[in-house]
């Protein structure tokens, strides 16, 4: 089992996709970065807060069939790699959607979703899966 | 005139309103005839007495705090408010996940009303997301807060094998509630006894239940009397009303009680989705009222009355108002009908029962 | 700079090891090697030893003084370092001990790498391997290691047509390579059909896709190349040792087709030997799912960028092809005990160069090159031999 404030630190991240736009130059990041990699020493102290849209594009997309051990019964599922509508990647599972279904270039968006249980006296996690966006 | 102004001005000032809805009903389905195939069960009896075809099914990834959060992330978007002007959020279920730990801080967090609010969860069988709606309902009126958020939501429990089986069903809804908005709530009566109908013991995975006993002096007997109630302070008939909304522990009951009240088909028609989703606990009602007035027009006048074990009902009087036209409306309808369905292997596989 | 040597290789036979602890492999490959470079234990100067998580398969970390103890040269109290880069750790030794002779500080210097990987149950194994991928935001949402080949192997079929049949074909080569090597895990020759009706493992990789689970250790003594021949005749002189990082998530990458990592760390390692692409008689790469090898020679420069596959189908990476690659029958065949990897493909070259690698001999070797990956492709590190 994993303390608790691990997980409980990213909560704005994973719940509400809150990631980093750079003052200066404006990109933005997410998962959240605390330094920009074009502006470096300048950003510092310069990410702010910002929340993405949760509406992407599939890249690159695979299932699933030999999981992690949190994932096992949830099998066969898919993962994408989704370029979100603000230019920047994400690593994200697509729920309610047949293999035969997704696709490269297929559109999603995000949704809410229980990640994982530390076992069964631990605590529950949620985060952000994807649908097709309709 | 003082005193005209003075009663107006009280009047405005306790003005209660649905200011926006939010509905979630899972993808997924399991027939009745799936689940009677498992037990030997004539499927057809079972359909026809129980007044349902099929129900919905949690994925294996939904529980009542992301029902919840979809609900309500709906609610949010389509009354169009700032979620940090939230003051409360309450979710009624008898499936939280945690035991303790409120769903309600999830929603809170996800909806992005936090941290300046009060927040709980509730428990009352079926009917704690109506509860919820009083309280919210109570704190706007006293000037506490801004907006509060009820939810009804549920992933319900029945044991293998059980009659529960056949209803118990996923879904909830999210009500936001504050001075004006596309309903306004006139009034609310509660009737409540101590009456064990259905219970779920601590540390227990299935509820039981006294099987016809949830009939007579339960359901039809809180139902009736919290609706005669609130019409009796209202001043209002059931022909009075457009539409009515009863709990929905199956097909056939909320039928029943409309006819023993003295409302039609017509009238209970649009919030009856019982048949098709089966029975969402906590969601029930709620479900069943944001149905209605997905298809409601200003100036219907709509009454709900929700039923929980153990046992109470609250009911509502409620009028639509002219906001509720240019109010982007989910039609929860469609949405119940984009589904897959599941054999009872799957089924046992996303309740995780295997 | 002092130019550097490998005087000497050894090696355990990889595979499912039962009998064997992370203790036994460490202590058989470096006796082996030392006992090939023909030097004593007290000539040791120093030791590094890749790894990537004695902890999380034998929950053991304080690793490079345990090696230094099952090889019962404790009393000579040599400075002894564990170095970690996930499936790159073994590379990153060699690069350690390279360094540590080239700046002089130095003389003979042991490196290794070793994994353990069978004392764990399947699905931990996965899990300890996936720590080599972002945790927080790519393995906790459920991204596994072969997920993320995956990915990219997809977005290669893509853009550049590469089928599933050519992936199965670098697959099909390394296991005829491995019938050969009697260290590898698998002696076995497979077809096309064999991997292409194999259990899907992360779409579109097949379980014969991908590299298996192995215990094995690896190891290397190096010398400067002036006191070299004190010990032995058979020398094989390090013509470039270099290393390069990226982001450790996929999703971070400038791109998906490549590694771009293991292009810096290429192009650097050209530079430094003064060779081109054209001049590798001989490579070991880092396939630890077949899109990775296709990937890996074109991202060295062996092919054009989305000619990996077709190249392997058509036999221009086989032993008798014009630029034989995993000739050991690669991580695929041979075996990928992970921290191993990298010192594995130094024994490979070095036995290819000195004309040891018998069935699988390539004639007339004199330059061979190491591509060895952490994770998935947050760190490459590139070595080139050649004989002197």
């Amino acid at each position: 089992m994993m303390a608790v404030p691990r997980y409980w630190r990213e909560i704005p991240a994973r719940y509400n996709l809150i990631g980093k736009r750079c003052k200066i130059c404006g990109n933005i990041y997410f998962p959240p970065r605390s330094i920009c990699p074009v502006c470096r020493r300048k950003s510092v102290g310069q990410m702010e807060d910002y929340k993405l849209k949760g509406t992407g594009v599939v890249e690159s997309y695979t299932v699933i069939h030999v999981p992690p051990p949190h994932f096992e019964g949830e099998e066969p599922y898919i993962m994408a790699l989704i370029k979100l509508d603000e230019g920047t990647y994400v690593t994200g599972q697509i729920v309610e959607c047949d293999e035969k279904e997704v696709h490269i270039g297929m559109r999603v968006r995000a949704t809410f979703r229980k990640i994982m249980e530390d076992g069964e006296k631990g605590a529950i996690y949620y985060g952000y899966k994807f649908v097709k966006e309709e | 005139m003082k005193h005209f102004y003075t009663s107006f001005y009280f009047h405005f000032d306790n003005m209660v309103a649905i200011v926006g809805y939010g509905a979630y009903v899972p993808r997924y389905r399991i027939k009745v005839e799936e689940i009677a195939r498992m037990w030997g069960d004539d499927a057809t009896s079972i359909s026809r007495g129980l007044g349902i075809n099929e129900k919905s099914v949690p994925a294996i990834d939904e529980d009542t705090a992301t029902i919840a959060v979809e609900a309500a992330r709906r609610a949010v978007k389509s009354a169009g408010i700032d979620a940090g002007e939230i003051g409360a959020i309450y979710v009624g279920s008898e499936s939280h996940p945690y035991a303790v730990k409120p769903t309600a801080t999830i929603v809170a967090e996800a909806i992005g009303a936090t941290p300046y609010l009060t927040a709980a969860d509730y428990e009352f069988a079926c009917k704690a997301g109506t509860a919820g709606m009083q309280n919210c309902i109570a704190l706007v009126k006293a000037g506490m807060i801004k907006y509060g958020m009820a939810i009804g939501a549920d992933v319900a429990q029945a044991a293998p094998g059980d009659a529960l089986e056949y209803t118990a069903a996923a879904g909830g809804a999210a009500y936001i509630i504050g001075k004006d908005g596309i309903a306004t709530i006139n009034e609310t009566a509660s009737f409540t006894t101590d009456t064990p109908d259905f219970w779920r013991r601590e540390g227990q995975p299935y509820p039981g239940h006294g099987e016809r006993f949830t009939g007579e002096p339960a359901y039809y007997r809180h139902i009736t009397n919290a609706a005669r109630l609130l019409m009796e302070k209202m001043g209002t008939k059931p022909s009075d009303y457009d539409y009515a909304i009863f709990h929905q522990p199956n097909g056939k009951f909320p039928r029943r009680v409309a006819k023993m009240l003295g409302f039609n088909d017509e009238q209970i028609k649009p919030g009856l989705l019982c048949p098709i989703i089966g029975n969402t606990y906590s969601g029930s009602a709620m479900l069943g009222l944001a149905a209605t007035l997905d298809v409601a027009k200003a100036g219907d006048h709509i009454i709900m009355v929700s039923f929980g074990s153990g046992a109470g009902s609250d009911a509502f009087d409620i009028t639509v108002t002219n906001a509720i036209e240019s109010y982007p409306r989910q039609n929860i309808r469609k949405m119940i009908e984009k589904k897959e369905y599941v054999d009872y292997g799957l089924y046992m596989k996303y309740r995780g029962e295997i | 700079m002092r130019e550097v040597a490998v005087i000497g290789i050894g090696m355990t036979k990889f595979g499912e090891l039962w009998d064997k602890s992370f203790r036994d492999l460490v202590a058989e490959a470096g006796i082996k090697a030392i006992m090939d470079a023909g030097i004593e234990g007290k000539d040791i100067d120093a030791m590094y030893i890749g790894g990537m998580s004695s902890g999380g398969f034998v929950e053991q970390e304080h690793v490079a003084p345990l090696a230094i103890e099952v090889a019962g040269l404790e009393d000579f109290h040599i400075p002894a370092t564990r170095v970690e880069g996930a499936c790159a750790s073994g590379g990153i030794a060699m690069r350690q001990g390279y360094m540590a002779i080239a700046s002089g500080i130095h003389d003979i210097v042991l490196v290794g790498g070793a994994e353990k990987m069978t004392d764990v149950v399947g699905t931990e194994a996965t899990n300890v391997l996936a720590s080599a991928a972002d945790r927080e935001w790519e393995a906790f949402f459920g991204m596994t290691f072969p997920g993320l080949y995956a990915l990219m192997a997809r977005y290669h079929m893509h853009k550049y047509g590469t089928t599933q049949e050519q992936l199965a074909s670098v697959a099909v080569k390394n296991h005829y390579n491995g019938s050969m090597n009697p260290n590898a895990q698998f002696n076995r020759k497979i077809s096309i059909e064999d991997v292409l009706s194999s259990p899907m493992v992360a779409d579109p990789l097949h379980l014969l896709d991908c590299s298996p689970i192995t215990d094995g250790a690896a190891a290397a003594i190096l010398a400067p190349l002036d006191i070299a021949k004190k010990y032995t005749d058979k020398i094989v002189k390090v013509l470039a040792s270099t290393q390069a990082s990226d982001t450790i998530s996929l999703h971070n990458r400038k791109r998906f087709d490549a590694l771009p990592a293991a292009i810096h760390a290429a192009r650097q390692a050209y530079k430094m030997a003064g060779v081109e692409p054209k001049d590798i008689d001989v490579a070991e790469v880092h396939d630890c799912f077949t899109i990775a090898e296709i990937m890996a020679i074109e991202d060295l420069g062996f092919f054009e960028k989305g000619e990996g596959g077709k190249a392997t189908e058509d036999g221009l990476t086989a032993i008798d092809g014009e630029l034989p690659v995993n000739t050991s029958g690669g991580l695929k065949a041979k075996g990928h005990p992970v921290g191993a990897t990298g010192v594995a493909q130094v024994n490979e070259i070095v036995m290819q160069l000195r004309g040891e690698a018998g069935k699988r001999q390539v004639k007339d070797a004199e330059i061979g090159l190491t591509h060895n990956v952490g994770g998935s492709g947050g760190t490459a590190v590139v070595h080139i031999l050649g004989v002197i």
